[in-house]
């Protein structure tokens, strides 16, 4: 039987998405691509266990996350390219004042553990749920929340503006105040 | 003498001005790929495993 015509709506639909989760998985386009196509390939063959009325987005993201991560544990040795490639490649936007930044920022948002990363992007930008989250991920709510906020700490350590700099009292006093108030 | 430590150790929660600038910058990397839309292999797959389906 053909798909319904409003689950391969959903599927195209999701489609934009995943590709920005897969990146930001992998960092690497062809990579991501490739990992878009065997989640489709795998979901239209499975469709039967999909659940009409749940979220196919969420469903796909799991998919995908499960190939990528039996993937990686493959190619565990030769991964870690992971940083820079995707960076590199990106079409630049000479109109856009902070590409520079942006470009900071993703090779930061690359160094960040894996755990870390997927769970700050399925809830920070993905737009899914903390439970949801919890759900793609396999693992509880509680978790997720605790790696949301660890990956937002290490980022803004890995880019400088965790207050200290920017807006608070600057690093030397911080450090003093740390090394006093602390221990 | 400590100038170059690092304070994360101090600090258990971002500001809010951090928090919204992370997550901005979060979004728009996300959405500068988002944006691409479906490329074609994709819906060219698509209905390539639908047209499969449909004669299986």
């Amino acid at each position: 039987m053909p798909l319904a015509p409003s689950v391969r709506d959903a599927m195209l639909g999701a489609v934009p998405s995943l590709r920005a989760f897969a990146i930001s998985l992998s960092g690497n386009v062809d990579r991501a691509d490739d990992l878009v196509q065997e989640t489709l390939l795998r979901a239209v063959a499975n469709i039967d266990s999909f659940q009409p009325g749940t979220n196919m987005s969420a469903w796909l993201f799991t998919i995908l996350r499960n190939l990528f991560r039996s993937e990686y544990r493959k190619r565990r040795r030769e991964v870690e390219d992971v940083d820079g490639s995707y960076a590199d490649s990106l079409k630049s936007h000479p109109e856009q004042e902070g590409r520079m930044e942006m470009r900071e920022f993703r090779v930061a948002l690359a160094k960040l553990p894996q755990d870390q990363r997927e769970a700050l992007i399925l809830v920070g930008a993905a737009g899914f749920s903390y439970e949801e989250a919890a759900s793609i991920c396999d693992c509880a709510v509680g978790t997720i929340k605790s790696r949301v906020n660890r990956a937002r700490t290490r980022l803004a350590d890995l880019l400088s503006i965790n207050g200290a700099d920017d807006f608070g009292p600057d690093h030397a006093t911080r450090a003093v105040l740390a090394a006093g108030g602390r221990r | 003498m400590q100038t170059d430590l690092p304070t994360k150790k101090s600090r258990g929660r971002l500001g809010r001005d951090v928090q919204n600038k992370l997550g901005q910058q979060l979004r728009t990397a996300y959405d500068d790929v988002v944006s691409e839309g479906v490329p074609d292999r994709f819906s060219e797959l698509l209905r390539r495993l639908d047209e499969e389906k449909g004669s299986s």
